[in-house]
């Protein structure tokens, strides 16, 4: 047991939480103004947004990871990481969007409006005034979005393929390890993600429990 | 001066509405506007402060806020706005909700020693009371020193005593600053203590518009008090009746004969008048 540790190969681990790193650097860029938007918009054009945006949670991966791979074939992104890196940014968008748009929904309009009427500009406000008063929508929207894309499984098979140290990612290593009977090295693999997760979900709740309590947010 | 003519479609709960309202404000005023729920009121403070749309001209002055074709950002406005629910900024501590609108530490300080607030600059508004909420809301509306203050009900939240203490200090800023100022409330009292000038909106026009002493001193005929309330009971003591009456807080009995108990409906609002009377005052 203790020589299956030592020998432990943690890269699928590395490039698992790069992918979940990187995709939620670049989600949490894009869906800020987006969420935003949907959010404070009142026009005909949102329902179509936002089921559009909602997608990826309702289609099998494989569909998403098909239309992505034709793409991809075309400017030559398959069974890379950057591929990887964009495949999961379509897949885990509503994750971060929903609850952004969540927490923006819930802010006190009038506050918004003060705002406003104090001179400050729609990013102004976005950045000064609505964003620190939605903490624990944003971090729910954070480290969900990061366990998601650690935890993708079908989309990443058909984009990333299982390349060493490129595209196999935790995931699809337990997968093989399954596959070639290494049930020892697939328990410790599974342990671990198990431990992981469990352990950011819990401070996710803890902290969001933490903030009801003293009112920070409504 | 300020001169406003404007004119929206609203869907109110009574079907479709035309507020339609056409004031000139005498700068550095205090106007009371009142009238029941939904006859327009808050919609007039939000066109006012460019929140909503709406046809027609807003001249401030001689700066223009709206015409036919065109209608500054709210941004651009230079208002103060009190809302009823305060709506501060819950990350931001007192002092720094002041200096988000404009980072003036004279005026900031100022303010706060005004409303009594010094004590409280660093504390969060999460931990202040409705009343210190309402004041430090009415410190930030002022901090862009604007040209005109509008203020939402901004006392309907409060208890009475909290409610006459921060009626003063809005006299007392309306009379350092200056500030032209629209003011929505329900309360005659407050109407009378704060305004010189009176505005009563009703089915979204302007149904009565004068001194507050015109206004609210209503008296049909000789009469010389007369008070509306609602008959709560009535209770038969021997040949006559005896009706209780809500008025506001407080209730009164009053001696009805068989004849006018017969016209009387409980639940029903009645008018209490009397005629001549040398009343006390305590």
């Amino acid at each position: 047991m203790l020589e299956t540790l030592k020998t432990l190969d943690l890269t699928p681990f590395i490039l698992s939480f790069k992918l979940a790193g990187l995709t939620t650097l670049i989600l949490f860029i894009i869906s800020l103004p987006l969420a935003w938007y949907l959010s404070q918009s009142r026009s005909k054009a949102k329902p179509f947004l936002e089921a559009i945006t909602a997608l990826p949670i309702v289609l099998p991966p494989s569909v998403l990871g098909f239309y992505i791979l034709i793409l991809f074939a075309k400017v030559d992104l398959a069974f890379s990481f950057t591929g990887l890196v964009i495949a999961s940014c379509f897949y885990s968008l509503p994750f971060m969007v929903q609850p952004l748009q969540g927490g923006f929904e819930g802010l006190n309009k009038n506050m918004l409006e003060a705002s406003y009427l104090s001179g400050k500009s729609r990013l102004t406000t976005l950045l000064k005034v609505a964003l620190p008063n939605i903490k624990p929508a944003l971090l729910t929207a954070l480290i969900i979005t990061f366990a998601h894309t650690v935890g993708e499984f079908g989309v990443v098979l058909m984009i990333g393929g299982s390349i060493p140290d490129e595209t196999k990612v935790a995931s699809i290593a337990i997968y093989e390890m399954v596959e070639i009977m290494d049930y020892g090295t697939a328990h410790i693999y599974s342990a671990i993600m198990v431990l992981i997760s469990f352990v950011v979900l819990l401070s996710v709740y803890v902290f969001n429990h933490t903030q009801k309590k003293i009112g920070g947010f409504h | 001066m300020i001169k406003i003519d404007i004119n929206k479609k609203l869907h109110g709960a009574k079907g479709e509405m035309d507020l339609n309202v056409n004031l000139e404000i005498n700068e550095g005023d205090f106007l009371a506007l009142a009238g029941k729920s939904g006859s327009g009121k808050t919609t007039l403070l939000r066109i006012l402060a460019g929140l909503e749309s709406s046809s027609g001209v807003i001249h401030i002055g001689d700066e223009v806020w709206q015409d036919e074709k065109f209608s500054l950002a709210p941004q651009k406005r230079k208002i103060g706005f009190v809302f009823q629910d305060y709506a501060l900024f819950p990350n931001m501590t007192v002092e720094e909700n002041l200096l988000f609108v404009q980072n003036d530490k004279a005026l900031a300080k100022q303010l706060l020693e005004v409303t009594e607030l010094s004590e409280l600059a660093k504390r969060r508004p999460s931990t202040l009371s409705g009343g210190q909420k309402q004041r430090v809301s009415l410190c930030r509306a002022l901090m862009n020193r604007p040209k005109l203050l509008l203020m939402d009900e901004p006392l309907s939240a409060l208890d009475p005593a909290m409610r006459t203490k921060l009626q003063n200090e809005i006299l007392t800023l309306h009379k350092e600053f200056g500030t032209t100022t629209i003011m929505v409330s329900h309360d005659p009292s407050e109407i009378y203590r704060l305004s010189s000038r009176v505005v009563v909106l009703e089915q979204g026009r302007v149904v009565d518009d004068g001194l507050p002493k015109e206004v609210l001193l209503k008296t049909n005929g000789s009469q010389k008090f007369s008070f509306e309330g609602e008959l709560l009971e009535l209770i038969k003591v021997d040949v006559m009746f005896v009706a209780i009456v809500a008025i506001g807080q407080q209730l009164v009995e009053v001696v009805v004969s068989p004849m006018e108990a017969k016209g009387l409906k409980v639940g029903e609002k009645v008018s209490i008048s009397t005629k001549a009377f040398a009343p006390t005052i305590v």
